[in-house]
């Protein structure tokens, strides 16, 4: 009982003494370890150059202002491989996902023994890497350029589009499912009457929502030389050329605002 | 009787015998075309200016292969000191930004709620967060490297960083659509802005917090692998250098440290936020 | 023409379903299934079309032994069985025509029925279907935007569209008000006859069932408990397979509503 009889008086306390000691034992290892995980940063730092920071950070702001305006004539190919990269990479990804989603969901699959690990084995490997390691990996293999980028993007929003279309699969009515059964249906007629519908609209958000990160990821694929407008905002950091890096960092952020827009519009529109 | 009856066989003999299409999706014809016809000239376009080099990719398939065999047989060896000492960098980065970021994001997600904040706090945390989240995590930590030098300091602020965008929109959210009910049972019984925020708020949007910052965690790893590459420390500049060579089997190694990291992380996730809810 | 003989389910929880339950059902025949929840009712009508795999006995549809087939064979023959569910399961993102038309699937390819180039009969008989239950003018609207009523009547369409022998009707009324199930069941009733079906009708409403069908089996525990006209269903006969209560109000009642009815 969280009551202490205190001189014959009863304090009430939202904790046990026991409970309450545990609690501060955690706070205690928290911070320990947060002290450790600091002490470790900073002797990694050369604390000279963060002193200096705040006199290079403005520095670099004076050399990038005002932005080379100019430059942006040289950027229309560069913002159309991006834009490449992140739409046929979605819709790649897309075909590739929904195969995979019907045999990661319980419901679906044809053998929860084998086949459903394999499938969520595809997911979280897939899901875990980030689509520039992917980029780096791909540009060892076939070489840098835009078709890497598109892979890349492909294969990191495999397990993100499947994941989330999988976890739809599970939550359909199942009701649904039987009554189609029940007028003598294929399976493939199954599948088409009585799980698609179900799944439509869960798959077109998901669509549209990882496009929208996708224009986010390829606009920086470039700096590992995967295509699109990393690969200036890369070589234009190389020569220093900084107000050239403040316009492209501006074309990236109207990008992905702009993509936020049509996503949410989309997305608006269909459900 | 007998009038509707007759309205209803010649409305069904209209009927019969019209062959049945289901309405379209998009009920406006030309709209429709248009509509798919432009995607169909977009995919041809956007194909035929990717210059894919098939012979290029067909000498990679090799190269592909070793990589595929490599995962059977990963060499966690060779570099092990560069793999340790990667990982725990890492790892400290996730965990010192983690935390960093979700302490200032809890302030700024009271701010950016139009329930709580007034409309200036409101405005600069709004803006904060957008500007968080405009800005891509390798994009700040270039900016963060040439500022304050290599090293995982740049790492550590970058995360923080981007944290304080995902969570404190998430959470402000959560906080903008809580019961007001409760919420004003506690303003009434006369307690001051802080009380009225712990009695009031947190309870409610306790659980989801800490839902999302174990998710944001997990985030956190899979970010820090990559920051390595424009130096700002983790296991990224390893792996970067393992690629360089070719050393596929290192690279499969790290890979592999990687995906098993993030899967104890959601299965972690997954308990704690059961336990929560 | 539905035979099943010693028909047995066992769930893998150990809970006997059904205690070999033996019944013959004759062409044309309309039948009302009754008992409290938890007697297999349920089971019974899925054990039938397979949706539930019987752990013994045997289902005789005409000639063909059911509980034996391949799946492919298994899909010919679900065709000649119709089944309507207690909520609806209509597709609900599908329009009332496409679910209508769903009844169809065993009989048409899957190329045709997944670009919805259904036969030109096929449409035909769905609109007259429709017409039939007073829903066709709204054929092209969304499932989801019909009431309960609407929703049991294209449910009825798309088991009629199979061109059945036999309805598998499991709780009909269950998510209906009290108008509205009297109006679905005399709906099922009619079109039965019209067609010559029989029917399988499994309802827990002891009163509706008296209302309209010819014979009532009773089910307790999984194992027939009474089979006989609905006139036999005294209070004794209903102690026995729902356990003790005052039927006579029931009963009384049911006479008070036939005469208002008729």
């Amino acid at each position: 009982m969280p009551v202490q009889d205190r001189n014959g008086q009863k304090i009430w306390q939202r904790r046990s003494g026991r409970e309450s000691l545990m609690h501060w034992i955690m706070w205690l290892i928290g911070v320990a370890i947060f002290a450790y995980c600091w002490h470790q940063i900073s002797q990694a730092t050369t604390w000279f150059f963060v002193w200096d920071a705040p006199r290079i950070a403005n520095d670099i702001w004076t050399r990038a202002t005002p932005p080379k305006w100019e430059y942006i004539t040289q950027l229309g190919k560069p913002i159309w491989d991006t834009l490449n990269i992140a739409t046929l990479g979605t819709i790649i990804a897309l075909f590739l996902a929904v195969p995979v989603a019907f045999l990661a969901a319980r419901n679906t699959t044809p053998s929860a023994l084998f086949i459903r690990p394999i499938a969520l084995l595809i997911i979280v490997a897939t899901r875990s890497i980030n689509s520039l390691i992917w980029a780096l990996l791909l540009i060892a293999i076939i070489g840098p350029g835009v078709f890497a980028g598109v892979i890349a993007i492909a294969i990191r929003s495999i397990g993100f589009c499947a994941k989330l279309l999988y976890e739809a699969i599970e939550e359909i009515d199942e009701t649904q499912v039987e009554a189609i059964t029940a007028t003598g249906a294929s399976r493939w007629q199954v599948m088409a009457y009585g799980i698609v519908p179900q799944i439509m609209p869960a798959f077109a958000g998901i669509a549209v929502f990882r496009w929208d990160i996708n224009i986010r990821e390829s606009t920086v694929l470039g700096l590992v030389g995967a295509g699109g407008i990393g690969l200036q905002l890369s070589s234009s950091l190389n020569v220093l050329a900084w107000p050239q890096v403040s316009l492209i960092l501006l074309v990236i952020l109207a990008a992905v605002v702009i993509s936020e827009w049509v996503s949410a519009k989309v997305r608006g529109a269909i459900i | 009787m007998s009038a509707p009856d007759t309205a209803d066989t010649t409305e069904l003999s209209a009927l019969l015998g019209k062959p049945w299409r289901k309405p379209a999706f998009v009920q406006r014809t030309w709209l429709r075309w248009t509509l798919i016809l432009g995607f169909a000239a977009y995919l041809v376009a956007a194909y035929l200016t990717i210059e894919i080099n098939w012979s290029r990719v067909y000498e990679g398939l090799e190269r592909g292969k070793q990589f595929v065999l490599a995962f059977t047989n990963p060499d966690f060896v060779t570099r092990s000191g560069d793999i340790y000492a990667g990982m725990v960098e890492s790892i400290i980065m996730t965990v010192a930004a983690s935390v960093v970021g979700i302490a200032i994001s809890i302030p700024i997600a009271l701010g950016a709620a139009r329930n709580v904040a007034p409309l200036p706090v409101y405005l600069i945390c709004r803006s904060i967060i957008a500007v968080s989240r405009a800005l891509q995590e390798i994009i700040v930590a270039i900016l963060l490297v040439a500022i304050f030098g290599f090293g995982p300091l740049a790492g550590f602020l970058t995360l923080s960083f981007a944290t304080i965008g995902f969570l404190a929109k998430l959470l402000a959210e959560d906080i903008e659509s809580m019961d007001r009910v409760q919420a004003e049972a506690i303003r009434a019984s006369g307690a001051r802005w802080s009380q009225w925020i712990n009695y009031g708020v947190q309870p409610q949007v306790m659980p989801r917090l800490i839902g999302l910052s174990i998710y944001r965690i997990d985030i956190n790893f899979r970010e820090s692998a990559i920051l390595g590459l424009v130096g700002a420390g983790g296991i990224g500049a390893t792996l970067n250098t393992s690629f360089d060579r070719y050393e596929y089997d290192t690279a499969a190694a790290i890979l592999i440290l990687i995906i098993l990291v993030v899967m104890a992380l959601e299965y972690l996730s997954g308990i704690i936020r059961a336990r929560v809810q | 023409m539905l035979r099943l003989e010693k028909l047995v389910k066992t769930y893998k929880t150990g809970d006997q379903a059904l205690k070999a339950v033996t019944l013959d059902i004759p062409e044309g025949q309309v039948l009302a299934l009754i008992g409290p929840s938890g007697a297999g009712k349920s089971t019974l009508i899925r054990c039938i079309n397979r949706l539930v795999q019987p752990t013994s006995g045997t289902v005789h549809l005409g000639d063909v032994e059911l509980t034996g087939l391949s799946s492919g064979a298994l899909r010919r023959e679900r065709r000649r069985m119709g089944m309507i569910f207690q909520e609806y399961a209509l597709v609900e993102r599908l329009t009332v025509m496409e679910n209508v038309l769903s009844g169809r699937l065993g009989y048409v390819p899957f190329w045709r029925s997944f670009l919805r180039r259904f036969p030109q009969t096929d449409v035909d008989e769905a609109y007259r279907l429709l017409d039939r239950v007073g829903l066709a003018h709204m054929a092209d609207k969304r499932a989801d935007e019909l009431s309960g009523g609407q929703r049991q009547r294209v449910g009825i369409c798309r088991a009629l569209i199979q061109d059945p022998a036999l309805l598998l009707v499991d709780e009909p009324t269950a998510s209906l008000d009290p108008k509205t199930s009297r109006q679905i069941m005399r709906l099922i009733c009619e079109l039965c006859k019209e067609r010559g079906l029989a029917a399988i009708i499994n309802i827990h409403d002891v009163a509706l069932a008296q209302m309209f069908v010819q014979r009532v089996i009773g089910l307790r525990s999984g194992a027939v408990e009474f089979d006989g006209p609905p006139e036999g269903l005294t209070p004794d006969v209903l102690t026995s397979i729902y356990g003790a209560e005052d039927w006579e109000a029931t009963i009384e009642k049911v006479d008070d509503e036939d005469e208002a009815a008729v």
